[in-house]
């Protein structure tokens, strides 16, 4: 068979060889070693990169560590102050109430005191009174006149006052 | 400054004369007319190459195998010398090997996310291959031919059965990478795209071919051969070097990531 433009099949098979000899000689001589040693740097970068994004990851978590040690601090802190401020608090009021609870006290005792002072008072009067009143009614049974003595009588009281 | 400009004028001078010597000289007694050059050109039907003695094939395919040596040897050497002493902080020539092999490995990926591996080695050596074949030209080895004349070796894809190899092929592994990643519904995705194998193979052909011819009826014809070469020459072969290289990995990428996907 007569084929036009000189195509000949033994000459395309012989140029497919030919390209596959060239196509296997360069994967294996040239292709596959320059991208070999490209993944090789890419996976030497990448791992560069990945250490230093654990280093950073680190040193942020160290961070917040300190951080919230920091923040436990401050609320240690303000914990210790409340409480020392609510035993102060306290012991305040019980010093208040104990001060209370003692005037307290001192105020009902005085009271007693006073009116124990003032029956006590009341009582001398009263025994006073009635010695004058006794030595009054005996001196107005001595005299003959007993307005005269009456007069007399609460004369010497005033003086004796 | 002195000698610069004497050294101007020798260039100068020798210029010219080989310019009067190569018009006063006139053209040879041709074995063959401008028209059997061209027909010839386009289906290497008359100089035919004895490979080893044989078979006698178009001299396309003795440059494939030259182009072919040429890169497995400079691979050979790349990996003896260059990539041992490769650094992670990479020098001129690390930097262009990487960049080259980047590159198509890069537009494996991008093209085909999904299944990249074997796509990016065999775009590689594609793009290798019709990039340094299309340089070759420049070169201008000579061969003997059966008829005992000599021959310049052409660019390897400037060859129809080379075209149609590297097309082919191309369509063959795009249809591999639909089976492998979809089996028989990706056979059938790539089947559709019928057409693709004579595109691709004739885009190459027609491509390499008009710059052949441009360039054998420029070199045809003494007179047109001073200064015009270099700009048809060496410009527009460096250019479609690299079109042809985009457009063959660049297709093939994208067609292998459509039906393997």
């Amino acid at each position: 068979m007569n084929i036009p433009l000189n195509i000949d099949y033994q000459q395309i098979l012989l140029h497919w060889m030919n390209l596959a000899i060239l196509t296997g000689g360069l994967y294996f001589l040239l292709f596959k070693p320059v991208k070999q040693f490209m993944q090789k740097r890419e996976a030497y970068y990448k791992d560069l990169d990945a250490q230093a994004d654990a280093k950073l990851a680190e040193a942020e978590q160290i961070k917040a560590e300190y951080q919230a040690k920091l923040n436990g601090a401050a609320e240690e802190i303000h914990q210790a102050r409340a409480k020392a401020q609510q035993a102060i608090q306290q012991s305040t009021e019980e010093q208040l109430a104990q001060a209370q609870t003692q005037a307290a006290q001192i105020v009902a005792q005085a009271r007693a005191e006073a009116e124990h002072s003032r029956e006590r008072a009341l009582r001398e009067s009263q025994r006073e009174l009635k010695e004058l009143a006794a030595e009054a009614t005996r001196k107005l049974a001595l005299q003959s006149d007993p307005f005269e003595q009456f007069l007399d009588l609460t004369e010497d009281g005033h003086e004796k006052r | 400054m002195k000698e610069h400009r004497k050294g101007l004028v020798i260039w100068a001078v020798v210029v010219l004369l080989l310019l009067t010597g190569a018009l006063l000289a006139g053209p040879q007694d041709r074995s063959e007319s401008v028209q059997e050059a061209m027909r010839d050109a386009v289906l290497h039907d008359l100089n035919r190459v004895s490979l080893f003695g044989l078979k006698e094939v178009n001299p396309g395919l003795i440059s494939a195998f030259a182009v072919t040596a040429f890169l497995l040897i400079a691979a050979a050497l790349v990996r003896m010398f260059v990539i041992p002493r490769f650094q992670y902080a990479p020098g001129k020539v690390q930097l262009i090997l990487e960049e080259v092999v980047g590159l198509f490995d890069h537009m494996a990926k991008s093209n085909s996310p999904h299944r990249f591996g074997a796509l990016g080695a065999y775009i590689f050596s594609a793009g290798a291959f019709i990039f340094t074949g299309t340089l070759f030209e420049l070169l201008g080895i000579q061969v003997i031919t059966v008829h005992g004349g000599p021959i310049t070796l052409p660019a390897p894809l400037s060859d129809v059965n080379a075209a149609i190899a590297l097309g082919v092929l191309s369509y063959l592994f795009i249809m591999s990478g639909g089976f492998a990643g979809n089996g028989v519904r990706g056979i059938g995705k790539t089947l559709k795209e019928f057409s693709l194998p004579i595109s691709m193979s004739f885009r190459l052909f027609g491509a390499l071919l008009s710059g052949l011819l441009v360039t054998e009826l420029v070199y045809y014809y003494v007179s047109l051969s001073f200064v015009l070469p270099v700009v048809v020459g060496v410009l527009f072969t460096l250019l479609h070097a690299l079109i042809q290289t985009y457009v063959l990995t660049m297709l093939t990428a994208l067609y292998y990531g459509e039906v393997s996907e």
